[in-house]
């Protein structure tokens, strides 16, 4: 179908608009972050001097050199072990089918909308008591139990389409359950996991509240929390806090543009899907 | 897609012949013996059992703890259904839920208007750049909330973007700091949710329609609907599931908002823009009011379910 001038200009009109707002907040951040450490910003300014310094400064003298290395901790043991998790599951929920399964899988669907908000108290008092507040590891298996509903849901959702001529064939063979999915269904897993890991990255390094409130140490908080609470410390020094801020969007950001197909896909699919 | 992979994959793992007739096969279908099924626990037990330990086992505790007076040191008393009584009584707990709700319009109403109205300029031309666009409209997503708000608060700082535009086109009068500002707090906050959601909502409507079959659209056409009537008649309703997703994933966004707030206003000033989460989290671990707070959370949830079983019914009856 071929499109009028007229349809084409108001297209790329609305585009352009809509472009410029999703743009202007990170112009305006990564300018306030060159601007001279303490000095009061306006608008879209250009800074006096391009002071490139306040990314070392808010590196070492406000921590965030420490903070990025927690989160990426924390991402680093949420994301394989949930991710392995959440492959086992849903191979088991959706072709093993243990009895009472269907339960089960009732149980994590009801997960997906739980919020955080909901668990968090009592968790609070649950990981005191077992010495596992202010650790990374109490933040882990919180993140860990919070994101499994979505990967069950997943990885049993893309279980469920495997051709079932194949689970024959591989039966036949005598193939365990365990070698048909090691060597027949996870290598055909491996989009779908990809899509999952991103996803769990994702979520793991913006997790806010969680870590706020089961580490209660500011300097082993992870970067995202401890940008929240920054914000309150140091509302004065504007560019070192702009600065910290884009320290803790780049690594998310790249992952987004390297696996951007993923992190649509899986948006888009798991939502639709759910 | 899978057949592909899935040939080649066999022709590697299997020396045996491997078509059989489909008559063997079905003989030797894959049912596992009873005995066999069982051992899918095993699959399904590590997960469950981390689901069980950090999310339904507190669930459970927080219902518990809402009939409980306990300030999270001393010894509890019992009390009865006067946490929930105070949910819907105390007007800072009410004024809360109204926040949220207004929130609805801004992370949900809003940017699904905004997805739909790309949609339907968008929907039926391929443009050049369009998957430049999406990723750029798609980022706001991807970024933590936390930086989202962070970033917003400068922007509607005294001198911040938005009054200095303001300025420019000769609004001076208009300027204000945003978030301190007791009428416009609220809704300051409710668009950058609106900022932080729209993306999303444009993304999965536009690939969402790129789906709904170009004939419709040409027989549309031949009717001789206009853009308006073609929009209403073609594009809205295939984007039904896609409107139903949108939806239920905004609405959660708004309901359960706690990031967005905590770093641009801490509910302030007044009380204007407090959410029922920033109060359990002030509840619990500053006022230390425990039960209250996990009565907050049950309402909110309860809230939740209810919003999530309303829109899917909504769709659902459209549909058929």
């Amino acid at each position: 179908m071929k499109s009028s001038r007229l349809e084409t200009t108001t297209s790329y009109l609305i585009l352009a608009v809509m472009g410029v707002v999703t743009v202007v907040p990170f112009v305006a951040i990564v300018l306030t972050a060159l601007h001279p450490s303490g000095s009061p910003v306006s608008g879209l300014s250009l800074p006096d001097q391009w002071s490139w310094g306040n990314f070392s400064d808010a590196w070492t003298s406000a921590g965030f050199g420490r903070l990025m290395l927690s989160s990426l901790l924390v991402c680093a043991g949420v994301v394989p072990v949930t991710l392995v998790l959440a492959t086992l599951a849903g191979y088991g929920l959706a072709l093993v089918k243990p009895p009472g399964g269907n339960a089960v899988f009732t149980l994590f669907l009801l997960g997906l909308t739980l919020p955080s908000e909901l668990i968090i108290v009592p968790l609070y008092f649950d990981l005191q008591q077992t010495g596992l507040s202010d650790s990374y590891l109490g933040v882990i298996l919180a993140e860990m139990g919070f994101f499994l509903p979505f990967g069950v849901f997943w990885m049993r959702q893309h279980f469920l389409t495997m051709p079932r001529s194949l689970l024959e064939a591989a039966s036949i063979d005598g193939a365990t359950e365990w070698r048909t999915l090691r060597s027949v269904l996870l290598p055909l897993a491996r989009p779908a996991m990809s899509t999952l890991a991103v996803l769990y990255f994702m979520w793991a390094w913006n997790q806010f509240l969680l870590v706020l409130v089961l580490i209660q140490n500011p300097e082993n908080r992870t970067a995202v929390a401890g940008l929240g609470y920054f914000v309150g410390e140091h509302t004065t020094n504007v560019p070192l806090l702009a600065a910290g801020t884009i320290m803790v969007i780049v690594p998310v950001g790249i992952v987004y543009l390297i696996f951007q197909r993923q992190f649509i896909r899986g948006m888009l699919q798991g939502a639709v899907k759910a | 897609m899978a057949s592909e992979t899935l040939t080649t994959n066999m022709s590697t793992e299997e020396k045996r012949p491997k078509r059989l007739p489909s008559a063997t096969v079905a003989r030797h279908r894959h049912r596992p013996r009873r005995t066999s099924r069982w051992r899918g626990w095993l699959y399904v037990l590590p997960a469950f059992a981390v689901y069980l330990a950090f999310v339904i086992l507190p669930g459970l505790q927080a219902l518990y703890l809402s009939f409980w007076h306990w300030d999270g040191v001393g010894p509890a008393t019992p009390a009865g259904l006067d946490n929930y009584t105070q949910v819907l009584s105390d007007p800072q707990l009410r004024s809360s839920i109204a926040h949220a709700a207004l929130l609805i319009l801004f992370f949900a109403g809003l940017p699904i208007i905004l997805g739909l109205l790309m949609a339907a300029v968008l929907a039926r031309h391929e443009r050049r750049g369009s998957t430049f666009f999406k990723t750029l409209f798609f980022l706001p997503h991807v970024v933590p909330l936390v930086a989202v708000g962070i970033t917003w608060r400068w922007m509607y700082a005294d001198n911040g973007v938005i009054n200095s535009w303001l300025r420019a086109i000769g609004l001076e009068s208009v300027t204000r700091a945003w978030l301190g500002d007791f009428t416009f707090a609220l809704p300051a906050v409710g668009l950058i949710g609106t900022w932080a959601l729209s993306g999303l909502c444009m993304v999965l409507f536009l690939s969402g329609a790129q789906k709904i079959d170009p004939s419709l659209y040409e027989a549309a056409r031949l009717d001789g609907a206009g853009a308006v009537r073609e929009f209403f008649a073609v594009t809205l309703p295939g984007l039904r599931g896609e409107i139903r997703v949108a939806m239920t994933v905004t609405v959660i966004a708004a309901l359960a908002s706690f990031d967005i707030v905590y770093v641009t206003t801490l509910g302030g000033p007044g009380d204007t823009t407090t959410v029922p989460s920033l109060l359990i989290y002030r509840l619990a671990f500053s006022v230390g009011k425990v039960g209250q707070a996990s009565a907050l959370g049950i309402v909110l949830t309860l809230l939740i379910g209810l919003a999530v079983i309303l829109i899917n019914r909504f769709v659902r009856t459209q549909e058929s």
